[in-house]
């Protein structure tokens, strides 16, 4: 990473198409820009972390935490679904998910 | 106006429950004081007044009853609108969440309705809680009540500016790399991070998992530590909540005294790209607990600069990851859904159309650090710096009690000034992101007025996991030297406008 990273058009939408997010060609073009700006400033941390360092992903030693398997009273279905885009039949309506051919 | 808005929160709780005033007053005189102050300073995204109201009625009979009451019974609060409270909205200032009602209420939010606190309202903040100037709320930034030409500060500018505005004694927010602090910087009041894992993120809308942390903002230390009581401790519904009682904050906040202790100046924070305002409030403010009987030391922690680029990996990694969950098929907005359209298309014009520019900038940034190619560079790279971060504190607190600094490198900015640049705004967090990191304690106090623009300086204290108890002692210590020299809190010398 000596080199700044410069990020084309095409390589912004691809990431917008993965994280599935809509966006204009001024946001992409505007954004392209920022990234590049963004990814030269952070790109510091590959020269500060030398090979032996450890990762840490988060600040607590963490392990599983168990609780009893009880039945407990969940949610009751109108509270669950009150905030609904669309639903039918107590379940959530979505979308297809599939293709027409498929 | 009624000056009860001026009383500090546990001034009005010993006011309450000596009978000198109810409930019913003091939660009217401040739901006035936000009808009043509102237009200007905007600090609220939603006002519960009716039910609020219903609230102290409640908490008066209860009192009179002779039922025994909290430390903050009928206090009147301002939650950030990042904590879910059934019974209102919570939008996390996004087009995306605008008008959900959730169907739980958050554990922190749940321990002030236990403690009989009143919940005004919820407060503004940028969108997601991504920012450092509230202008990325998709409804509008909050104004600083000291300059309402200026920055709030974020992204809890919201939470801080109803404080000093006198709309609220008290609020929550929540803090990922520094989103109560900075704000309590900017706007003179107190904020704390407490140590993670010390108050529940159940009911918190995640932003980064790892670094979020729900803490009290107040305008004096003790409210602070009284608040900080009231939310803390164990939460069985919060996998990553530490199942150990924490330290006793306000005796700490109290004591007014930090005589032996020792204070570790943190060399790399100051120099090129701190406002001369801010480093000499900050040297003055130290020379003041010298003098009160502190040993001073500069320490050095090589890695602090470096904390900035991994915190702008790791988070939007983990952004990527938990923004995932609006996907316009439970709640939330849905936009294109026609008859005709995929489930994977109605997402993408959902989140296009309901992420507002920096929300969207971080999720696609942590996408690119998390995708195969990049991931050791970036993400791998930047979890190393994070070793190297909990390194530096550790070697630290073998040498001293606790870390200062200041809590940004400038006072509040102005609205608009930073908003086209990115990197500029992410600048704001320099100094608050290593405790995020590291998980450590850490609180932003009044360190006094800038010579050069006469807005507020804050002060950091940073202390070891676990001992927040240090943090409310060196500010409870710098507040009692302070208070001398300004004749009283810091809001006294707000301009009669502001008041």
């Amino acid at each position: 990473m000596e080199t700044p990273v410069t990020l084309t058009h095409a390589e912004v939408s691809k990431l917008a198409r993965l994280a599935r997010i809509e966006l204009t060609d001024e946001e992409l073009t505007a954004m392209a820009g920022q990234l590049d700006v963004i990814l030269d400033a952070v790109a510091v941390v590959s020269q500060v972390a030398r090979a032996d360092v450890p990762p840490t992903s988060h600040a607590l030693q963490l392990a599983n935490v168990f609780r009893a398997d009880e039945v407990r009273p969940s949610l009751p279905p109108d509270a669950v679904l009150a905030m609904a885009p669309a639903c039918e039949d107590d379940r959530f309506r979505v979308p297809r998910i599939l293709q027409e051919e498929q | 106006m009624s000056t009860l808005i001026h009383e500090s929160a546990h001034r009005l709780a010993e006011m309450m429950a000596v009978g000198d005033i109810t409930c019913e007053e003091v939660t009217r005189a401040h739901l006035e004081r936000i009808t009043e102050a509102e237009d200007q300073i905007h600090a609220f995204l939603y006002v519960d007044a009716d039910r609020a109201m219903d609230t102290s009625r409640r908490v008066d009979a209860k009192r009179r009853s002779g039922e025994p009451m909290g430390p903050l019974a009928g206090v009147p609060i301002g939650v950030k609108d990042v904590f879910t409270y059934a019974g209102a909205p919570t939008t996390c200032a996004s087009k995306i969440l605008e008008g959900w009602h959730p169907p739980y209420t958050a554990t922190v939010v749940q321990r002030m309705i236990d403690a009989d606190m009143v919940i005004v309202g919820k407060t503004n903040m940028d969108e997601f809680a991504m920012g450092s100037s509230t202008e990325n709320s998709a409804y509008g930034p909050t104004h600083n009540p000291w300059a309402l030409d200026r920055i709030p500060g974020g992204s809890g500018g919201g939470s801080a500016a109803a404080l000093a505005g006198f709309e609220v004694p008290l609020s929550v927010g929540s803090d990922t790399g520094g989103s109560i602090r900075q704000p309590a910087a900017v706007t003179g009041t107190v904020g704390v991070k407490p140590t993670y894992g010390s108050s529940s993120r159940y009911g918190l809308v995640a932003m980064a998992s790892s670094l979020d942390q729900p803490g009290p903002c107040a305008r004096n230390v003790l409210d602070a530590a009284l608040l900080h009581q009231v939310m803390s401790g164990h939460d069985p519904k919060d996998s990553t909540s530490i199942d150990a009682s924490g330290p006793d904050v306000v005796t700490a906040a109290r004591s007014r005294d930090v005589t032996g202790m020792k204070i570790g100046v943190v060399k790399e924070f100051g120099g090129e790209g701190y406002a001369p305002g801010v480093e000499r409030s900050f040297r003055e403010a130290v020379a003041g607990l010298a003098s009160a009987g502190a040993e001073i030391v500069e320490v050095s922690c090589p890695h602090f600069p470096a904390a900035l680029g991994a915190y702008y990996l790791i988070m939007p990694s983990e952004v990527s990851s938990n923004l995932a969950r609006f996907d316009a098929m439970r709640y939330g907005l849905r936009v294109g859904d026609d008859g005709t359209t995929s489930a994977e298309q109605v997402m993408r014009l959902s989140r296009g159309a309901g992420f507002g520019a920096e929300v969207k900038r971080r999720i696609i940034l942590g996408t690119y650090a998390l995708s195969s190619g990049y991931y050791d560079a970036y993400y791998g790279s930047a979890q190393k710096v994070r070793t190297l971060v909990i390194q530096d504190f550790s070697n630290a607190f073998c040498q001293v009690d606790v870390l200062v600094s200041p809590t940004t490198p400038t006072t509040a900015f102005k609205l608009g000034e930073r908003i086209d640049d990115p990197m500029a705004m992410y600048k704001a967090d320099l100094c608050t992101i290593p405790s995020n990191l590291a998980g450590n304690v850490s609180a932003s106090f009044p360190a006094g007025l800038s010579a050069e623009d006469g807005l507020p300086v804050g002060f950091q204290v940073m202390a070891p996991p676990m001992r927040d108890d240090l943090v409310y002692r060196v500010g409870s210590g710098l507040e009692a030297l302070l208070e001398d020299r300004w004749g009283g809190p810091l809001w006294t010398l707000m301009k009669e406008e502001g008041r």
